[in-house]
């Protein structure tokens, strides 16, 4: 008797519920976390990369669409809404160095958050990129609901900067420490802001993994760019359009 | 931890009503992390209560980007013709923004403390 045509019939069924989503998503975690550890967690051993590429092949082997597969994972999605909140604690607890340090990060911010945007959008004209995808790439630095809804605003694909603002994350969270070795930034505080600043919740997730003071400081980055990218990048691209 | 999950959720629910009745570009959830920090500063004891699930919560951050980063992959295609010019845009801003506020932070931070230690020698 072949067993395959039951193991199927079971997949069908399974994936016909968020269990199987939800599952994947997890054990997929674990399996990444694992080899992150191996790794002794190098950077480029990133957590969230090795995750991805072990759903995105496992639904490609089974030939499920996103949309089944999304049915599960929504729940772990969902809880991005209170991770969010829940930086409230680390920056509670940071509150005394942060008031300290206040202006010089938000000198950083500025200087950094529009040497990100302003080199995003002229790299992507010089190359000769549409209007469409230079609004698209503008507020790719913030996190994600942010960057969507200010691509909409000044006409760039939100589904687009979608793919740039996770791209992004993963990019910085794998690059940051090689960057700030090369610059011989030593102070966690420093290299947590940029971090959150340039990478925003992928990158904040990497920080946290090094140390809670890192993370506290990558998750202000990550929250005071997303305020400043909101109210900025409407104003900034259109005029940086004009001239290019 | 129940308790604390109902508090997130409850400043969430807060912050998105903030965003939305004033049609704000900022998402529920950043609003509601002020709001929930704004509490915390009030009633420290908040705090300690809360700090357990957040910590949990913020030690697996990178797997609550697990089903953004799949349908991203999903649908990679969209850049099309473009992926030259979006990847080179990617990857050198990213670089310059990273490095570009590690360095202009901890200059101003040098300053600063630079300053303090000075007004101490004068005082």
């Amino acid at each position: 008797m072949n067993p395959l045509p039951k193991l199927d019939a079971i997949w069908v069924y399974l994936a016909a519920t968020p269990l199987l989503g939800l599952t994947l998503t997890l054990v997929a975690y674990l399996i990444a976390i694992n080899v992150y550890t191996r790794f002794r967690f190098n950077p480029l051993a990133n957590p969230v990369l090795i995750a991805v590429a072990i759903v995105v092949l496992a639904l490609k082997v089974s030939d499920t669409p996103y949309k089944t597969y999304f049915e599960g994972a929504q729940f772990v999605h969902f809880l991005l809404g209170p991770a969010t909140v829940a930086l409230a604690l680390p920056l509670y607890r940071q509150w005394p160095k942060l008031k300290r340090t206040a202006l010089p990060l938000v000198g950083g911010l500025v200087a950094g958050s529009l040497a990100a945007i302003g080199s995003a959008v002229g790299i992507a004209a010089l190359f000769g990129a549409s209007r469409q995808t230079l609004a698209s790439i503008a507020p790719k630095s913030a996190t994600t609901p942010i960057a969507m809804a200010v691509a909409d605003r000044i006409g760039g694909i939100p589904s687009l900067t979608a793919v740039l603002v996770i791209s992004t994350g993963v990019f910085g969270a794998v690059t940051a420490r090689g960057i700030l070795r090369m610059l011989r930034v030593e102070e966690l505080e420093v290299r947590g802001f940029a971090i959150g600043v340039a990478a925003h919740g992928i990158g904040t997730a990497r920080a946290f993994q090094v140390s809670e003071e890192m993370g506290a400081f990558a998750g202000l980055g990550m929250g005071l760019n997303g305020v400043f990218t909101a109210f900025v990048v409407p104003v900034l691209p259109p005029v940086l359009l004009r001239w290019l | 931890m129940l308790r604390s999950l109902a508090t997130l959720l409850v400043f969430q629910c807060l912050g998105e009503s903030v965003s939305y009745e004033f049609a704000l570009p900022v998402p529920g959830p950043v609003i509601g992390m002020l709001l929930l920090f704004a509490f915390v500063m009030m009633r420290p004891p908040t705090a300690d209560a809360l700090e357990p699930t957040a910590l949990e919560l913020l030690r697996h951050l990178s797997l609550l980007f697990v089903p953004a980063g799949v349908g991203i992959m999903v649908s990679a295609q969209t850049v099309r013709g473009e992926a030259f010019a979006v990847i080179a845009s990617l990857v050198v801003s990213t670089t310059i923004g990273i490095a570009v506020t590690a360095l202009v932070t901890r200059a101003l931070l040098r300053r600063q403390r630079r300053r303090l230690a000075a007004a101490e020698v004068d005082a």
